[in-house]
């Protein structure tokens, strides 16, 4: 392996019906970061069947250069498809670093083309950083359920790979003016390649409200909470903050009384936002993993000795019963007065 | 014809503290439990068999003492299970894991399907079960939640993402890994915890996989490398606001707030 032909850092955008997802923005925000480290170009990697829109969107994001893969056979994500493409693109280009959202088909892209490649990938990034002297870059990782963590080096193989968490890292300010250098590049799979075939797909209910990642605020409950009618009091603070959504522990989504969706940890959404309220939550290291790197922590819980009051920053100690409808008046009281 | 089930033996990591003198994980009485989601996927094995029959046979690499998650695996309704251990295949990353999984499954013989869990909760990386499927050259479909047979070899897989449901037809042989809603593992009984305790459970060595590429496994054959792990001290000098009563905490509170300028 000719270590001085890779060069440049690429970014994978996973799209859905022709949309980019966001993790792939956020990760072209931070791929920009340790592109400049190294000096090398920030390129996007898009496959798919209809792609302007997501060629539009990254350029608007920033990148250098978009590669651009387009067929009938990248209509939707499989994996023999996407991971052939993947795979000639970087045999043809020789990029250094992939990294790719850590979704459930970036999780199943990023199997297929590391070991394709015969290269090494590190999943399930929740920081990057790069040594400098080798430019190697540096993932690290939580493991044991966010009780350890690891940084993890690919030193003899490139490209060097990587899956990264939704909502690590924060996307950048679009610009339209903005302009990217895009190559179409013609690569196809031929059908006998494709074993596996999409007969139906059954759209998830979109939550209608706000998803704990897309937040600027998120209120949390958990088992303090009780039931699923007393979630109401969550959602009632909610309500009063602008651009707040309700988040969850998993002891609550167990219980059924919120859906999946809302749960943050490990299992669940990682999330940053500016200001996250854990009301009843004990605040466990699988919930602390996904939520620890928040601007600011409030937490409002019974038992003086919980957990989540050594990661707040400011804690309140009673029955959220009583704290959480007081502090929804107090926030009313302030809109008013202003 | 074999259906396959890969398995890993974790410490129970709900378990695991953290010593706050070393700042050292404290493993020493952690319990060793299944891979909690590998159950699911040898509960799947067992329906696909009692539907379409065929013989479940598990497979899981370590040390000697997975052998006990391999006897549980028996008493969960498994018909074989063998344990992939060689000390040569000590430090391997998912990409060498992965690969001398495969050669095993070779060694197997031939087979219609095999399960492996999405994620194991140690390493939680996901990555295993769909690698080892693109060492053997086969289909896999991962976070699998329903599997069913369409005729003689079309296997119908529902697969979950972020969106919703993909419902997809694949050729056998293939490999799913599966989630925790594709089922409800059954409860093993006495009398499959007392035949299975009395099982010999098979060891497949180094030496058994003589096509086996010595550059591809262990630490020398991982492209990964751990350079370092640490606990991270995310604890913050945050302050308790104390106050005598919910209303004043509340007040106390959205003045902090509004002083830091979050609201
Ligand atoms: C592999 C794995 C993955 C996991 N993934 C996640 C994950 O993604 N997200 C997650 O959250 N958890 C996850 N967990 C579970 C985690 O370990 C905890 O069990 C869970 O976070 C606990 O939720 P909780 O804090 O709501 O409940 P508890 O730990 O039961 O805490 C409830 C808290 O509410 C307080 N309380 C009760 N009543 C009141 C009241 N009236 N007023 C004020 N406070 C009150 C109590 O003092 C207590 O501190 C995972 C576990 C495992 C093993
Ligand atoms: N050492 C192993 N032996 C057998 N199966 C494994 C092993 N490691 C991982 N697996 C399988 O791969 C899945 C994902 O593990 P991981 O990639 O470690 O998250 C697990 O749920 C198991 O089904």
């Amino acid at each position: 392996m000719n270590f001085e032909e890779y060069k440049n850092l690429w970014v994978f955008i996973e799209t859905f019906q022709g949309k980019p997802k966001d993790v792939g923005l956020e990760l072209l925000n931070e791929g920009r970061r340790l592109a400049d480290l190294t000096q090398e170009r920030l390129c996007a990697v898009i496959i798919g069947s209809d792609v302007d829109e997501s060629v539009a969107k990254v350029t608007a994001y920033g990148v250098d250069d978009v590669y651009v893969v387009k067929g009938k056979e990248y209509e939707n994500y499989c994996s023999d498809s996407y991971g052939d493409a993947m795979a000639k693109l970087v045999r043809k280009f020789k990029p250094a670093t992939i990294l790719i959202g850590a979704t459930h088909n970036g999780r199943d892209l990023g199997s297929k083309v590391a070991v394709t490649l015969q290269t090494g990938l590190t999943a399930d990034c929740t920081n990057l950083d790069v040594d400098q002297e080798t430019e190697n870059v540096i993932w690290e990782r939580p493991a044991f359920g966010g009780n350890l963590y690891a940084q993890i080096l690919c030193a003899d193989s490139r490209p060097q790979m990587g899956t990264v968490r939704a909502g690590v890292f924060k996307k950048g300010e679009p610009d339209d003016s903005r302009t990217a250098n895009v190559i179409e590049v013609d690569i196809h799979t031929p059908q006998e390649l494709i074993t596996t075939k999409l007969r139906e797909f059954i759209k998830g209910e979109e939550p209608a409200d706000l998803k704990p990642a897309e937040a600027n605020i998120v209120v949390a409950g958990g088992r303090g909470v009780g039931s699923k009618e007393n979630f109401s009091i969550i959602q009632k603070l909610a309500d009063e903050l602008d651009g707040a959504a309700v988040g969850a522990s998993r002891a609550a989504v167990d219980a059924g009384w919120v859906p999946h969706f809302r749960q943050v940890g490990q299992t669940g959404t990682t999330v940053t936002p500016e200001l996250y309220i854990a009301c009843g939550i004990s605040g466990a290291i699988q919930h602390q993993v996904g939520m620890k790197d928040s601007a600011t922590i409030v937490a409002i819980n019974k038992d003086p000795d919980a957990p989540i009051f050594e990661i707040a920053d400011y804690g309140i100690v009673g029955d959220l019963f009583k704290v959480v409808p007081e502090l929804t008046k107090a926030i009313k009281e302030l809109k008013a007065a202003k | 014809m074999n259906i396959i089930v890969l398995i890993k033996q974790v410490p129970d990591t709900s378990e695991i503290k953290i010593d706050p003198e070393t700042n050292r994980l404290m493993r020493a009485g952690v319990p060793s439990i299944i891979n909690p989601v590998d159950k699911n996927a040898i509960e799947a094995a067992v329906q696909y068999k009692e539907e379409y029959g065929g013989k479940v046979v598990v497979l899981s690499m370590g040390p000697s003492q997975a052998k006990k998650a391999l006897k549980e695996s028996l008493a969960l309704g498994a018909d074989e299970a063998y344990l992939v251990t060689d000390r040569l295949f000590g430090g391997s990353d998912t990409y060498a894991t992965s690969y001398i999984l495969s050669e095993a499954i070779k060694k197997i013989g031939d087979f219609d399907i095999i399960f492996a869990g999405q994620q194991a909760i140690d390493g939680d990386t996901g990555q295993t079960g769909p690698s080892t499927a693109q060492h053997l050259g086969i289909s896999r479909l991962t976070y699998v939640v329903d599997v069913s047979l369409e005729g003689e070899d079309t296997v119908i897989v529902k697969r979950e993402v972020e969106e919703g449901i993909e419902v997809i037809a694949s050729k056998k042989p293939l490999l799913c890994t599966v989630t925790k809603a594709i089922n409800k593992p059954r409860y093993a009984t006495i009398k499959s915890i007392l035949a299975a305790n009395q099982a010999e459970i098979g060891e497949i060595t180094a030496a058994d996989l003589g096509e086996i590429d010595k550059n591809k496994i262990g630490l020398k054959g991982s492209p990964t490398r751990v350079k370092k792990t640490f606990t991270p001290d995310i604890s913050k000098n945050g302050e308790i606001i104390a106050a005598d009563t919910a209303e004043e905490a509340a007040e106390k509170l959205v003045d902090k707030l509004l002083a830091k300028n979050v609201l």
